[in-house]
């Protein structure tokens, strides 16, 4: 589904990723680690194709198409989601308005009429109970004034209302209570099938005992530094990141 | 000696001032005199000088429009070529045609007993004390633009509600620009709002033929009274061939609360100046302005409130959005006296800049002479949110439905305020389909093509 290769990228002349490799396939689950400032949400920023930051080697493939070419939009269309670390508010925007752009917009771009008001209405209201979103948040503005926790349940809410095929999950378990992180992992389970998969990149072992990951994969410096299966994210909850940082800095 | 564009309108008058008069009536010729002698020394405002950055009143004034000073009727049926008004909204219409009064039908008979609604100069005919005690009044002739205006207006529009009347319905005037060759219209209006009184006023300011040059001067005199309530919203849906230079004075009572909406949809050089004055205490004004310019289009807004006595509130707000090669400028100018102690002012100007060759300043100017004041003031010129574009990209908006979406959410807060429902939900289809770039806004006007 997603091939990258020795993946480079810089922003404002500053290069962050430094050669990555990922490959994920349809039904798999995909954790990515590492410490603070090594470059996770510069990765999905850049898979997601934020233009403030600027590919400078490599390849991306998405479901056989070159995903690096694709303006953010199109990516979204083929299925590719991005749920934000730090989701942006709009005010004055509605979040009525705003999905029902987004998913007429997909529906053009795959030459469907737009979706009559009531079938939205109706898909809005069945989305909503995914995450247990409240219904007065969805008639305000996208993400303004929503707490913390409300905003990262947001975006789960959009991610259910998309339907991508490959999910980026950027910390989405961070500034969650206890309840709040069930009812978003469980969100996230119940979207989970054969033909879509899942990254999320947290930093808890919490998070990974509802989501389960088959592959967990450590960032540090741009660079994914060691991969490996479910035990190695218990090893970083045990051990944190430093006998990882001194194997790679002495190489 | 004037020279310039002045001379043209001050020769124009020199040479014609009997036809003038002898088409317009007794109160607003009498102070034509004065307004001649004083243009003859005038010099207008040069571009850029001090509250004329991006207005260069030279150039606006300098073509040759014909002007119709004669009052021959100009051959349009209002009627068959406009409908353009505010669907849903059961106003009582009135029109002007350039500077005409033309067409009031059913529209007198819609409003209750106490209000006055009609052609200025007619009722200066007929009532000329009434007119002569406020007409000029409030004017500025030392403005030159007003100081033409006085000297060439033979007519406009006069609305007074009488004391204690309560008028539920809101007014509507739509002026019509429309001509067989470009035009120069002038025009006034004078609007009495007595104590206790209230209504809302809406103008909605058109120009039906877009390939013709036509220049609007008008001049607006605003009387609240005590407790009064008047709501005012200019709607400019003109051309990029219209130029319109407009000035607004308002004068406030005690316990008065006014809301001025100058809404600029469509346009092609516009002045807009508003000079307001609490005479009262305890009274409140609302400000607001919105301008959606774009194309080579030019706006320019100056605007004083003087707080010349305690007590008073006033919130201002405009906001302007400036893409391709517009231009913009916005002078706010709020003047606390040193007595006027317990004034609330509050003022922002806000506006975002699509394009490296569009320009837009803004200069917030408050004199305060007392420390017993709360008073504060915004100002930004910005580009639309990187990251907010971003994310709605990524949801699978194109950049053009994100931009969209977030100029709409930016001109929100302007339009939201419209406390009439049906132009308030009118202006927010409209302003969407204007940032959509759809080229009419309006698509049940005849000159939208419908
Ligand atoms: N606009 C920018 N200009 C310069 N450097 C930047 C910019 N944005 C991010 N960086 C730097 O890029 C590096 C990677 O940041 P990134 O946000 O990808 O880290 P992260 O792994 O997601 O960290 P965290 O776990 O704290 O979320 C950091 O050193 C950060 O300071
Ligand atoms: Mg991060």
């Amino acid at each position: 589904m997603l091939k990258v290769k020795d993946l480079h990228a810089q922003i404002n002349g500053k290069e962050i990723l430094k050669g990555i490799d990922l490959e994920i396939r349809p039904g798999e689950v995909h954790a990515i680690m590492g410490p603070n400032g090594s470059g996770k949400s510069t990765l999905s920023m850049v898979l997601a194709g934020n233009p403030a930051y600027e590919v400078t080697e490599g390849t991306a493939e998405f479901n056989g198409k070159d995903l690096l070419s694709m303006p953010p939009e199109t990516r979204s269309h083929e299925g590719l989601f991005l749920g934000f670390q730090y989701p942006v508010e709009i005010p004055g925007v509605s979040m009525v308005n705003f999905m029902r752009a987004a998913v007429n917009a997909k529906r053009e771009y795959f030459h469907q009429p737009p979706m009559s008001a009531t079938d939205f209405l109706k898909m809005m209201r069945e989305k909503r109970a995914v995450v247990e979103l409240d219904n007065k948040l969805a008639s305000r503005s996208v993400n303004e004034g929503f707490s913390g926790g409300e905003k990262k349940r947001n975006e789960i809410f959009q991610m259910a209302v998309l339907e991508p095929k490959l999910s980026i999950l950027d910390e989405t378990d961070s500034g969650l209570d206890v309840d709040a992180l069930r009812v978003v992992a469980e969100g996230v389970n119940k979207l989970k099938n054969e033909n879509n998969a899942t990254i999320v990149i947290t930093h808890y072992q919490r998070l990974l005992d509802y989501i389960r990951p088959e592959f967990i994969h450590i960032l540090y410096k741009g660079r994914i530094v060691k991969s490996g299966g479910p035990e190695l994210a218990l090893e970083i909850e045990n051990r944190g990141y430093d006998w990882i940082k001194e194997e790679v800095d002495n190489q | 000696m004037s020279m310039g564009a002045l001379k043209q309108y001050i020769d124009l008058f020199r040479e014609h001032c009997g036809l003038i008069d002898a088409n317009s009536a007794a109160p607003l010729n009498a102070l034509r005199p004065e307004a001649y002698r004083l243009l003859q020394d005038m010099k207008l405002p040069a571009e850029g000088d001090d509250n004329y950055e991006n207005c260069d009143l030279e150039a606006m004034l300098a073509p040759d429009y014909g002007l119709n000073i004669a009052r021959v009727d100009i051959d349009v049926n209002p009627q068959a070529t406009f409908r353009c008004d505010v669907p849903m909204l059961t106003t009582s219409l009135f029109m002007l045609v350039n500077d005409t009064f033309a067409a009031a039908e059913g529209a007198v008979e819609s409003l209750p007993e106490g209000v006055e609604a009609g052609s200025l100069r007619r009722l200066a005919i007929e009532n000329p004390e009434v007119v002569s005690a406020y007409y000029g009044k409030l004017a500025d002739m030392t403005n030159p633009v007003t100081a033409l205006d006085t000297m060439l207006a033979q007519d406009g529009f006069y609305l007074r509600i009488r004391k204690g009347v309560k008028v539920d319905k809101p007014i509507q005037l739509v002026n019509i620009l429309e001509n067989g060759m470009p035009l120069m219209a002038v025009r006034r209006m004078l609007i009495i709002v007595e104590d206790e009184a209230e209504a809302k006023l809406l103008v909605c300011d058109h120009t039906q033929n877009p390939d013709l040059d036509f220049l609007s001067l008008e001049t607006v005199e605003m009387f609240v009274g005590c407790n009064a309530r008047f709501d005012y919203y200019n709607l400019e849906e003109s051309t990029e061939k219209t130029t319109r230079i407009s000035t607004l004075y308002l004068r406030q009572e005690a316990g008065s609360n006014v809301s001025v909406d100058g809404l600029t949809l469509f346009n092609g050089t516009t002045r807009n100046e508003y000079y307001t004055l609490f005479a009262g205490e305890d009274a409140e004004l609302h400000l607001y302005g919105m301008g959606i310019e774009d194309a080579s289009r030019k706006v320019s807004t100056y605007s004083r409130i003087d707080h010349a006595v305690p007590r008073c509130r006033s919130n201002e707000m405009f906001k302007y959005t400036l893409d391709d090669t517009a231009k913009g400028a916005f002078t706010g100018r709020i003047h606390v006296a040193p007595g006027a102690v317990k004034t609330e002012a509050f003022q922002s100007n806000r506006n975002l800049v699509g394009s490296n060759e569009a320009r837009m300043t803004s200069r917030p100017e408050l004199e305060i002479y007392n420390d017993d004041v709360k008073c504060s003031h915004g100002t930004a010129i910005g580009q639309l949110n990187e990251m907010q574009m971003f994310y709605m990209r990524t949801r699978g908006l194109d950049e053009a439905t994100a931009r969209l979406l977030l100029k709409q959410a930016f001109m929100a807060d302007i339009i939201d305020r419209i406390k009439v429902d049906a132009l308030r939900d009118r202006l927010r289809l409209m302003t969407e389909r204007r940032f959509a770039g759809e080229s009419s806004a309006c698509a049940s006007c005849a000159r939208c093509g419908r």
